[in-house]
């Protein structure tokens, strides 16, 4: 047995405290954030339509986020942090997927069939077209970047 | 809303998305090269949100904590951006059945399994 673990020099992200932390304070302020926006914004009758906004905007900015962030090289650390802080952490705490499938549930509950159709697929649909939409723009810029 | 349930639903939020990071990066580490963790991670999240749901209809649960419970921890948990870009990412590498499942799939299920935990919340 040696002093130096060989598991410790390659721990992997999600065991790394530091990495946890950074996760979980961008978590933090995606939370607050996406709750100040559910209290400031009034609903649309029964339509969860500051959820919907949220996750379709997040999703655009994820996208946007992966595209360009260049992880390799002597800015992998950086990115990595980057990636962990904005994305994992406040994008993924921003959005959220369990108030879309209950908020779903209770229209579909209520009767309002079309409102809750609309609410799922409208998500769905929006949300892969923004991831795309973000990754595309942020793929182009990085085109634009990598020749000059 | 009072600012110390403000506080904690952030917090909340915080300690959800820590767990999502840490699930995911377990099951990345053994899966396949599907991405696994986040149908689980929003399956499992949606499932506990109905029950969570279900729980204060029937009372069971005070509101400030379904509040921490629901819009912190779960909202924190779950995430709608990371299944997006993974399922474009899926489409583009035309590996269109996964990503039927992890579009989809994911959105029936979890809706499903809201509704199955809102029921079992209002039996209690």
């Amino acid at each position: 047995m040696s002093d130096v673990s060989p598991a410790r020099a390659v721990r992997p992200p999600h065991l790394r405290p530091a990495l946890i932390g950074l996760v979980l304070l961008g978590g933090s302020l995606g939370t607050a954030a996406r709750e100040g926006l559910v209290l400031a914004v009034p609903s649309l009758g029964s339509f969860p339509l500051v959820i919907f906004l949220i996750n379709v905007g997040g999703a655009f900015a994820l996208g946007g986020l992966l595209g360009s962030i260049v992880d390799r090289g002597s800015r992998a650390n950086r990115a990595l942090s980057i990636r962990l802080f904005a994305g994992t952490g406040f994008l993924g705490g921003f959005t959220t997927y369990s108030a879309l499938a209950t908020g779903t549930d209770l229209l579909l509950r209520n009767g309002d069939v079309a409102a809750g159709i609309l609410y799922a697929g409208g998500s769905l649909v929006l949300g892969l077209a923004a991831a795309a939409a973000g990754l595309a723009i942020a793929g182009s810029s990085r085109g634009r970047e990598d020749a000059a | 809303m009072t600012p110390v349930l403000f506080l904690a639903v952030a917090l909340a939020g915080g300690v959800g998305a820590a767990a999502r990071f840490m699930l995911d990066g377990v099951m990345q580490s053994r899966a396949t090269s599907y991405p696994l963790g986040t149908l689980v991670i929003n399956i499992s999240g949606s499932f506990l949100l109905g029950l969570a749901t279900g729980l204060a209809l029937s009372a069971a649960l005070p509101p400030e904590a379904v509040t921490i419970v629901g819009s912190g921890f779960l909202g924190g948990y779950t995430t709608f951006s990371t299944a997006s870009v993974e399922s474009v990412r899926l489409i583009a590498a035309r590996r269109y059945g996964a990503a039927f499942v992890g579009s989809v799939g994911m959105l029936v299920l979890s809706v499903a399994a809201s509704a199955g935990g809102l029921v079992l919340g209002t039996l209690a």
